[in-house]
């Protein structure tokens, strides 16, 4: 144990010293999950770290690696970047969570931003986007699109962030369309686009007419566009590609604002460890343009739900909602607290099947 | 005009100089990829190859190549005894699972229990699980004939729908908010494959690969059941003479390798990894088949080739960051090692000459 932290201080030293005459740069490190150009998750942001270097032109230097697996390989890249000379490192996937906390032990000097977990030091903050808010505007154009009454989703991971979307998208879709049945497949990745085709096929086979998916590559935009009468969102990006069909609208995670306000606070020395958990009002979760593919009345209703949820008026887990087995969860008017949702790991009630175990 | 003419015996000077040759030219080719790219070849050769090990952090990268090149080395040795004797396993990764997930299910089922003899149960339960595993394709090829390549394989699928529903459910953490994967081992003192010696990256799955080394290279080299199978692999008649039975030895074969590998699984998941998560196979037991070819199938080889993977993966995650080189074009790198080393063996096997007079 006291060979590591002499190493860890030595580490440190020597991170102060390359630091003392590079000091007028600050050094970005993002590691990514997934390949920068999946079109989804990782492609935001990557776009997100483009902005940081723009913004800040010659006063930063970004560095990322990409297609990290989680577990020992993510700590060594971090602790890589950290030998490097990083300040401030984003680790951007959920699964990257213990890594970075046992690599912020390492290195106190350097900032560590971890997103969509929920573990924090004093050198390691949390941050994540309230994706569901964009999810209810989804479940309601699925809703009123969907001629089968069949909705086809794509799950990656049955974790609380996938089960939320899921449940949120299924309770605007239900009161859009009472007759509304949702079929979930479980991929288990966040990228696979042969796997996401797949799981696409089986749905669209199964009658579903709408694909929502959860896993960030344009596989399943593509299985729909073969199939012909189908329609899907983007996932995490725009995916405009696939407008006006069968890509009907998108939820795009925009980091850029978050990276630049942190890379920001690094350089004042403003810097603290925190929660960030911002949604459609704050503009880390973005509705992409809804094609004229939606009928007119449908855009509007889906664009009211959108500004209401913006302006703080509507919160999409308001009661009465009962969870699958029957049992109360919410009464009337009352709304989800964030710690319920957080660690949610359990269906509304009207959708079938169960979350794997 | 070029001739092959096949030779009367493999050539042992080539069989040995194709790796060497294999290394240069992927470093030739390579240079000329990361040229094309818009990067300095020589720098990035550089950064893949020199700096993990003389650069200015090798002392933290020394250690991390035997992190990733223990369970390589580990699992390709038990696999070249099998590919040797013309028996395929290709299912090291499925084993690497299920022995991470019988280790780790010892480990966690006696939490929060601390006493010095939980982690060599937990080794024991590593490789009785990629043993059971193995034991499946084994069982099947010796009672019914089918074939060993196929099931192993399709056994990868399985063990890995088993391990994201025992990270979803069964040795979920209690404490973890409801998202998945396992309590953290390396928090679990008496569970824990901590560093023998502090930063030196020597975990018990690194002594263990050594020895794995130096018993394979006993047992091929100076006892009969090792005999036996490089003889039914060059000559099997010869071998059906000699008295080799060769339902022992597929048993024998897959039953090593899927041990090794299910300790490999068990030394990660204890150490480096520290949780059961869906996601917590990297491929170890794929990479290991091209780690045991690379070697030569030599035990010695293995070592060597082990460590020379270790060093691409780590030395292109340096150059990813440090130089910007897009992650495909590293995986483009390391595929070159194993394409040139496959073409050059043809030299192994035949004589290349011009053969102008023939033609005219």
């Amino acid at each position: 144990m006291k060979l590591t932290k002499l190493l860890a201080t030595g580490a440190v030293a020597l991170g102060l010293a390359t630091g003392a005459w590079a000091q007028d740069k600050t050094k970005v490190g993002f590691v990514y999950v997934g390949p920068v150009g999946d079109g989804g998750w990782t492609y935001e942001h990557d776009k997100g770290r483009q902005a940081v270097e723009k913004e800040f032109g010659d006063k930063v230097e970004t560095v990322f690696v990409e297609s990290v697996p989680e577990g020992p390989d993510a700590e060594r890249v971090m602790t890589q970047m950290a030998l490097d000379g990083a300040d401030l490192i984003f680790t951007t996937s959920f699964g990257y969570m213990d890594p970075t906390i046992n690599v912020a032990k390492k290195f106190p000097d350097v900032k560590f931003e971890h997103a969509t977990g929920y573990k924090t030091a004093p050198n390691v903050s949390v941050y994540s986007a309230r994706f569901y808010e964009g999810r209810a505007v989804q479940g309601h154009i699925a809703g009123k699109m969907t001629e089968s009454n069949i909705v086809g989703y794509i799950g990656s991971y049955p974790i609380p962030e996938v089960v939320r979307g899921i449940n949120s998208a299924f309770i605007h879709a239900r009161k859009a369309n009472p007759d509304v049945q949702f079929k979930i497949v479980w991929a288990y990745t966040w990228f696979d686009p042969a796997k996401e085709a797949d799981a696409a096929k089986v749905l669209i086979e199964q009658g579903a007419d709408v694909i929502l998916q959860h896993t960030d590559s344009t596989a399943p935009q593509a299985a729909a566009q073969d199939a012909g009468n189908v329609i899907t969102f983007g996932q995490a990006s725009d995916m405009s590609e696939y407008k006006p069909k069968p890509r009907v609208s998108s939820i795009i995670d925009n980091w850029a604002p978050y990276y630049i306000a942190r890379t920001q606070a690094v350089m004042d020395g403003t810097w603290e460890s925190t929660s960030t958990w911002d949604g459609i009002r704050e503009g880390m979760v973005e509705i992409g343009e809804i094609t004229d593919a939606v009928p007119a009345d449908v855009k509007e209703e889906a664009v009211a739900l959108m500004n209401s949820i913006a302006n703080g008026e509507y919160h999409p887990f308001t009661g009465p909602l009962k969870k699958q087995d029957g049992s109360d969860w919410l009464a009337e008017g009352e709304t989800a607290d964030d710690g319920t949702l957080a660690g949610m790991n359990f269906y509304v009630e009207g959708l079938e099947g169960e979350i794997p175990q | 005009m070029i001739v092959l003419d096949k030779r009367p015996q493999p050539s042992r000077a080539w069989s040995m100089a194709t790796p060497v040759v294999a290394v240069l030219a992927t470093m030739l080719f390579g240079g000329l990829l990361f040229a094309a790219l818009g990067k300095n070849p020589v720098e990035a050769i550089r950064t893949i190859f020199w700096d993990p090990l003389f650069g200015e952090f090798a002392f933290y990268y020394r250690p991390q190549l035997l992190v990733k090149g223990a369970p390589l080395v580990l699992i390709a040795i038990g696999l070249s005894l099998g590919f040797r004797a013309g028996i395929w396993n290709i299912g090291a990764e499925g084993q690497y699972i299920i022995g991470a997930l019988m280790g780790a299910g010892v480990g966690l089922a006696l939490y929060p229990l601390e006493a010095w003899y939980v982690f060599p149960l937990m080794v024991i339960g590593g490789a009785l699980g990629g043993w059971v595993w193995a034991m499946i394709p084994a069982v099947l090829k010796v009672r019914f004939g089918t074939n060993e390549i196929l099931v192993s394989l399709m056994l990868v699928y399985v063990a890995e729908q088993l391990l994201a529903s025992m990270s979803l459910g069964l040795m979920k953490n209690p404490e973890g908010f409801g998202f998945p994967g396992s309590r953290n081992l390396q928090q679990y003192e008496s569970a824990y494959n901590a560093e023998l010696i502090a930063g030196s990256g020597m975990h018990w799955g690194v002594v263990a690969a050594l020895i794995a080394v130096i018993f394979a290279y006993v047992l091929l080299n100076r006892h009969m059941l090792g005999f036996h199978i490089r003889l039914t692999g060059e000559a099997p008649r010869a071998a059906k003479f000699a008295g080799v039975r060769p339902a022992r030895l597929i048993l024998f074969c897959l039953g090593a390798s899927g041990a090794l590998a299910g300790l490999a699984g068990l030394f990660e998941v204890s150490g480096p990894a520290g949780v059961v998560s869906i996601d917590f196979n990297v491929g170890y037991g794929f990479t290991a088949i091209i780690v045991a070819f690379l070697g030569r199938l030599h035990p010695v080889g293995i070592l060597l080739a082990g460590g020379l993977m270790a060093l691409t993966y780590i030395g292109g995650e340096i150059a990813q960051s440090n130089l910007g080189l897009p992650a495909a074009a590293i995986q483009v790198f390391q595929g070159m090692l194993l394409f040139f080393l496959l073409a050059l063996d043809l030299l192994t096997n035949y004589r290349v000459r011009a053969a102008w007079s023939e033609v005219a």
